[in-house]
């Protein structure tokens, strides 16, 4: 009873928040709406006994993927009026793309058969009582989708790396810092016990510095370049 | 009696009494943590601190706590209000929400769930959404800075914390929090896994936005950063929040490294202290490295934050994960 009650209202929020997250006027107001409805689905995987497909559902699209969505979204420079002009123009064309999609999706599913036991199955993810369902998703992924599960992990390689090839750019004249040539340096720095309370006047080191006696001569010839 | 108790309303019940019994001493712990946090650095600084408000300035922090509330809470013109209010709000909220299953005792958590470790990570990975949607709503240059930095370093150490979980979790053998413990009995965790130890506590550090990595906020540059914009109540609760996830990651150290409320050794004069206690000393000796780390370090540069995250831990926390798993496959440790 709680559960069915449970269920139809994440589930509307769930259908709510998708329905805005395409109609709302701000984009930054659609990720949020976004996120609503990947919590929203968390809690429907929750329902059905799936937490550990809940939790990561939480942590990859939610805490990492939206993340980066919004991040980008926010820095979006976008003039909103221009953006909308010429619906009129465009709508039919949508409206006919859509449609099609559509169809093609009725096509699909109109030759979808189930499976024999795939209504037991529906609610009850464990195998079995004394496995938790993190274990049973490990026993099937780890064993019969190996292969699978080796591709994808290479796809996403692939992907990431053409990211970083397609925005790496050398730049001249950057300064780089080299830490390892910082930490390895010695000598110059040294620490020093003082006794508490005398500061560093006991080392002999004054503050402000006494005026030098003679200015030392300015020399430039070391300076070339550097001068900012 | 038992009718009631296990009847929907007397759970109810139950529950709002544990969460109770579990928060109010969170957040007095909180209220303590603001001042415990200024005395040990005015110490370290050969000052005094707060010593004025009650006995040692013992009610310093409620004197604090009155004066955020008699201010007058300011939303920017341009802000988003919505947003702008609610911010505040999550960040505190997740605070507290994770403590739903943090064990402080064999069978006291609130909700002893089988992927305790995974609700952990995953709320404590949502603490970045308080920060952004700060620093988005507030329609101010600083904040939004402020923000966008903390986003990429947020999502930067989490990376390296998600894999230093997973090799503690392979020496356990499950996601349940105090079966982490548990399997804690022999030798806790920071000696096999030293390394490890040390990434995640400097992780937590960057995650919660402490000094040496408190960018975000970043006073000299971006004046407070994500909060500039916030006054009065709405910023008590960002402060309350930070503190709050101190304590929070504190805990979490102490469950997967420190053997969380197990004694020192199994043995007669440590036994007689009770479980909780041992609990909170562990989490009190991270707390006081926090507050250690930040009256020594200076604030990292934001590339060497970068470089540190994805270039040292990340490949580090990598390798002794493959490490540990090759180790506890051909010694036969594997849990089973």
């Amino acid at each position: 009873m709680i559960a069915a009650l449970a269920f139809y209202l994440f589930a509307a929020v769930l259908i709510a928040s998708a329905v805005m997250v395409v109609t709302a006027r701000n984009p930054v107001h659609s990720v949020l709406f976004l996120i609503l409805a990947f919590f929203n689905a968390a809690a429907l995987f929750l329902i059905a006994g799936a937490e550990f497909l809940a939790m990561i559902l939480v942590i990859v699209y939610v805490g990492a993927v939206a993340v980066l969505f919004l991040f980008v979204v926010m820095m979006l420079d976008i003039d909103f009026a221009r953006l909308r002009e010429g619906f009129q123009r465009y709508a039919p064309i949508g409206a006919v793309v859509g449609g099609i999609l559509f169809l093609e999706l009725l096509l699909v599913l109109g030759s979808w058969t189930f499976a024999d036991q795939s209504e037991d199955l529906r609610l009850s993810p464990n195998p079995g009582a004394s496995v938790t369902n993190a274990e049973a998703i490990g026993r099937i992924l780890y064993t019969d989708y190996v292969y699978l599960f080796q591709i994808s992990g290479l796809i996403l390689l692939v992907a990431m790396i053409g990211a970083i090839v397609l925005t790496l750019r050398e730049r001249v004249g950057t300064r780089r810092q080299n830490i390892e040539a910082q930490v390895a340096r010695s000598g110059s720095i040294s620490l020093e016990q003082v006794p508490t309370g005398a500061g560093i006047r006991a080392l002999g080191i004054r503050r402000p510095p006494e005026p030098e006696a003679e200015p030392p001569a300015v020399t430039h010839d070391a300076h070339h370049g550097g001068h900012h | 009696m038992d009718g009631f108790l296990s009847s929907p309303v007397g759970v109810l019940a139950i529950t709002i009494a544990q969460t109770l019994a579990l928060l109010v001493p969170v957040l007095i712990a909180v209220a303590y943590l603001t001042l415990a946090e200024r005395k040990v650095l005015a110490a370290m600084q050969l000052r005094r601190g707060p010593n004025v408000v009650g006995p040692f300035g013992l009610l310093q922090p409620f004197a604090d706590a009155l004066k955020m509330l008699m201010k007058e809470t300011i939303v920017p013109s341009g802000a988003s209000r919505f947003l702008f209010i609610m911010a505040p709000m999550l960040t505190f909220v997740l605070a507290m929400l994770a403590w739903a299953v943090i064990p402080v005792n064999e069978g006291w958590a609130i909700a002893d769930i089988n992927v305790g470790i995974l609700y952990l990570f995953a709320i404590s990975s949502l603490g970045v959404y308080g920060v952004i949607i700060a620093g988005w709503a507030s329609n101010s240059k600083y904040a939004f800075l402020g923000a966008l930095r903390s986003a990429a370093q947020m999502v930067s150490y989490e990376v390296s914390m998600g894999f230093v979980i997973v090799t503690v979790l392979m020496c356990v053998g499950s996601l349940n929090l105090t079966e982490i413990v548990l399997a804690q009995q022999n030798v806790w965790f920071f000696i096999p896994l030293f390394p490890m130890f040390i990434i995640f506590f400097i992780s937590t550090l960057a995650e919660t936005n402490r000094a040496p990595f408190d960018l975000p906020e970043g006073e000299s540059e971006l004046v407070a950063g994500f909060f500039v914009e916030y006054s009065s109540m709405s910023f008590a609760l960002f402060f309350l929040g930070e503190y709050a996830n101190m304590i929070l990651m504190s805990a979490l150290t102490t469950i997967l490294f420190l053997g969380g409320w197990l004694p020192p050794i199994q043995m007669e004069p440590f036994t007689w202290i009770p479980g909780p206690i041992w609990f909170a000393l562990k989490i009190c000796l991270c707390l006081f490295t926090f507050i250690w780390v930040r009256a020594t370090f200076p604030r990292y540069r934001y590339d060497q934050l970068m470089r540190l995250g994805w270039k040292v831990f990340l490949p580090f926390s990598l390798l002794w994960l493959v490490l540990t798993a090759a180790v506890l496959k051909l010694t036969g440790w594997l849990p089973a």
